[in-house]
């Protein structure tokens, strides 16, 4: 395969890396000229790429023809700006983050055919290549040892500190001389947010004044998606900052640690909401799944599993957490779900 | 503390700061560091901005505080509110005092006051025998093997900076803490951007707490394919081999034993190791990025000795080498039950007795609460 060729598909791979105007400059296209029917198979491909992730899905590549791969990134998230839809924007570059992660975790643990020469050298610039991503657009220096990847303790605490499951502390790693051995998997792990956070970017710094017909239609569908797929959920009644500061995440859209979560969902609980009536609250989220969601509240109503009923985190839990947005009317609580009652009391 | 009390004391740090500019100094960077002071009986003054020692020596000699802090963190603006001082990064550090550690030896060295009649005693009485009261104010004196201990743990500290962590010596400061222990300093431009969290789990990690028995290869399940740490690796893996396995017939042998136990036993067992062999720092101190820590060279008042800086940690003796104030006789009513030890000259026991003492000893009876000035 030749050198280009490899290029055009780590492009195709990592598309967000591709500037705009520049690609499309070099390619010699304008926007007008995408209103041409012969065209219309790749607003079609960027269309199904948004749907599948509204869905939850991770799209599925086809590196066989990279520069439409691109091309319908590029599409996609001008679609999505100009439809201005924050939790379809969100949905999109949480699930091509995913996309992008499982490339990654292939080209750093490269496996191919070929003959030993050409397998030595795909294999280095495959890469070296992903090696290149991590540090130019992440600022993590991976150093590559024989059978693992190092990182520097203090780039895996400002990521890994920040993970709740205990196979992530620092304790549970294996670390010698300021380094973190870690597997492919972990390394990109380790980025998920940040990947995310730089798809999300792309689309919010694309800036298109006016776009084709074709386009039009397809962000008219979109919008009409919108309303037939998301909910409005507004609570009423006096809640604690915390839960109020995680309805508001949710409802903007975005992404709720999974602490935030736990808060919300045992808070309501405790104040006697049912799993139905807690559902919807989880629909804008990016990543959200309404089996999953079900599930998971349903476990922590106690109604599953081992009927284990868990209880609303203590306010110093979520101190620790950084989920506690005290306010004077919060003084002597020790708990969220003492809010409002405890004042009553004092009043 | 009483008023006469307060002069004396106050008069010994007086002439101390005059004296002794020699050893206290502002730390590097000062111009982005928060400091901040408490006078006898006071309260604390904060968010003071210093920019070089003779400000901070001008400072000393017009307030003369009874302790002295400066910020590990650096801000853009250190004299403004929390909120708008503009966060920069912060050394990292750690402190370990003699009192965390569990010491058998405490009971000996402690007293115990009552806070209603002042009676002092050696043992925790369930109350007090002259006037009943059930509140009382314990202290503790001069003790070698509280220091010697507090040591230990200060070179399992300085062993896993050097060999996990990656940090250089000359990156590391180890100072007496002015009381019972000691507070470690680390001046490396990747650690002080870590923020609190990050802080808390590297805590953890020279703890060694949250360990799980996956990480060293014991898994639930599938017990029949261990991965266990071998002698030579690094990190907290190669510490726990060399603790299990100390010999080639000891490892099959314990081997053998961690399959049969299983899981749970071995997160037990290493419970246990995390008792004697995790770093039994504060991790409340490590984890706050804007805490204002003893300044060194300054005198401690809970003691009247000095955070000095231990160049040399194996023959340090901070009863003798942090005991700096004068040596002028005072004289002061003493009540300490147990004999302390300063300068390799032993003071009482004294039983609510007028006693002249070097004024080292008589500030240090009086800031453990054993004495008053006449």
């Amino acid at each position: 395969m030749h050198d280009d060729d490899t290029l055009q598909i780590q492009r195709a791979k990592y598309p967000f890396l591709t500037e705009t105007g520049k690609y499309l400059k070099d390619k010699s296209l304008t926007l007008e000229e995408l209103n041409n029917p012969d065209w219309k198979p790749v607003i079609e491909k960027a269309y199904h790429r948004i749907t599948a992730t509204i869905a939850g899905k991770i799209y599925n590549s086809n590196l066989d023809q990279p520069d439409i791969e691109i091309l319908s990134f590029i599409i996609a998230i001008i679609l999505l700006k100009k439809s201005g839809i924050p939790t379809f924007s969100r949905r999109f570059s949480l699930q091509e983050a995913r996309r992008a992660e499982n490339y990654l975790k292939r080209d750093l643990e490269w496996k191919g055919n070929g003959s030993i020469l050409e397998h030595v050298k795909r294999k280095g610039q495959s890469q070296q290549l992903a090696l290149d991503i991590l540090r130019n657009e992440f600022k993590l220096d991976v150093v590559m040892a024989e059978d693992s990847f190092k990182v520097k303790v203090t780039d895996y605490l400002k990521r890994g500190a920040h993970f709740h499951e205990r196979e992530w502390k620092l304790v549970n790693r294996k670390v010698e001389q300021g380094l973190v051995f870690l597997s492919s998997d972990e390394t990109v792990r380790l980025i998920r947010k940040e990947l995310d956070e730089l798809i999300g970017s792309k689309i919010q710094s694309i800036n298109i004044e006016s776009i084709p017909d074709t386009f039009q239609e397809r962000v008219r569908d979109i919008k009409t998606l919108a309303n037939s797929t998301l909910e409005i959920v507004t609570f009423s009644g006096e809640y604690p900052p915390c839960v109020k500061h995680g309805i508001e995440v949710l409802e903007r859209g975005e992404n709720l640690s999974h602490s935030g979560r736990f808060l919300l969902a045992t808070y309501l609980l405790a104040r006697g909401q049912t799993v139905d009536q807690i559902v919807p609250l989880f629909k804008n989220a990016p990543d959200y799944n309404e089996r999953i969601t079900r599930y998971q509240l349903e476990h922590i109503s106690g109604s599953l599993g081992k009927g284990t009923k868990y209880q609303c985190p203590s306010c110093d839990k979520l101190k620790s957490e950084n989920l506690c947005f005290a306010i004077p009317d919060c003084d002597g609580i020790i708990n969220p779900i003492q809010f409002g009652k405890k004042r009553k009391a004092n009043a | 503390m009483h008023e006469k009390s307060v002069a004396a004391v106050e008069s010994a740090l007086k002439e101390y700061y005059f004296n002794r500019f020699d050893l206290i100094h502002v730390p590097t960077r000062p111009a982005q560091r928060e400091f901040g002071y408490q006078k006898i009986n006071g309260g604390m003054m904060r968010h003071i901005a210093i920019k070089d020692d003779k400000e901070l020596h001008l400072l000393l000699m017009k307030e003369i505080p009874s302790d002295v802090y400066c910020s590990n963190a650096y801000y853009s603006f250190p004299n403004l509110p929390m909120s708008e001082k503009d966060w920069k990064g912060a050394d990292l550090i750690f402190d370990i005092d003699a009192k965390d550690l569990m010491l058998s030896c405490r009971k000996d060295h402690s007293i115990f006051k009552c806070v209603s009649c002042q009676v002092v005693t050696k043992d925790h009485l369930p109350k007090c025998a002259k006037c009943g009261s059930t509140r009382f104010e314990s202290t503790s004196v001069t003790c070698k093997n509280c220091i010697n201990e507090s040591k230990k743990e200060v070179r399992k500290l300085i062993d896993i900076l050097n060999n996990d962590l990656g940090i250089k010596n000359e990156e590391i400061e180890v100072y007496f803490s002015g009381n019972e222990g000691f507070h470690i300093r680390v001046t490396n431009q990747d650690y002080e951007q870590l923020d609190s969290q990050e802080r808390a789990d590297l805590a953890d990690y020279t703890m060694f707490n949250g360990v799980m028995p996956e990480t060293f290869g014991i898994r639930k399940q599938n017990t029949s394919k261990l991965d266990l740490p071998s002698i030579e690796e690094g990190g907290w893996r190669g510490r726990i081999a060399r603790n299990l396995f100390s010999s080639k017939i000891k490892t099959s042998q314990t081997v053998k034993q961690i399959m049969v136990n299983g899981y749970s036993a071995f997160q037990l067992k290493l419970d246990e190791m995390r008792h004697i062999m995790g770093v039994r720092v504060d991790p409340k101190v490590t984890m706050d990025i804007h805490r204002i820590f003893r300044l060194e060279g300054s005198i401690n008042s809970k003691s009247g000795l000095s955070k000095i800086q231990c160049n040399n940690l194996d023959s340090f003796d901070p009863f003798l080498q942090a005991c700096l104030l004068g040596d002028d006789e005072v004289q002061i009513i003493c009540n300490c039950p147990l004999p302390i030890t300063l300068k390799n000259k032993k003071y009482g026991p004294y039983d609510n007795e007028t006693v002249t003492l070097p004024k080292f000893a008589a500030v240090y009876m009086i800031c453990k609460g054993l004495g008053n000035a006449i």
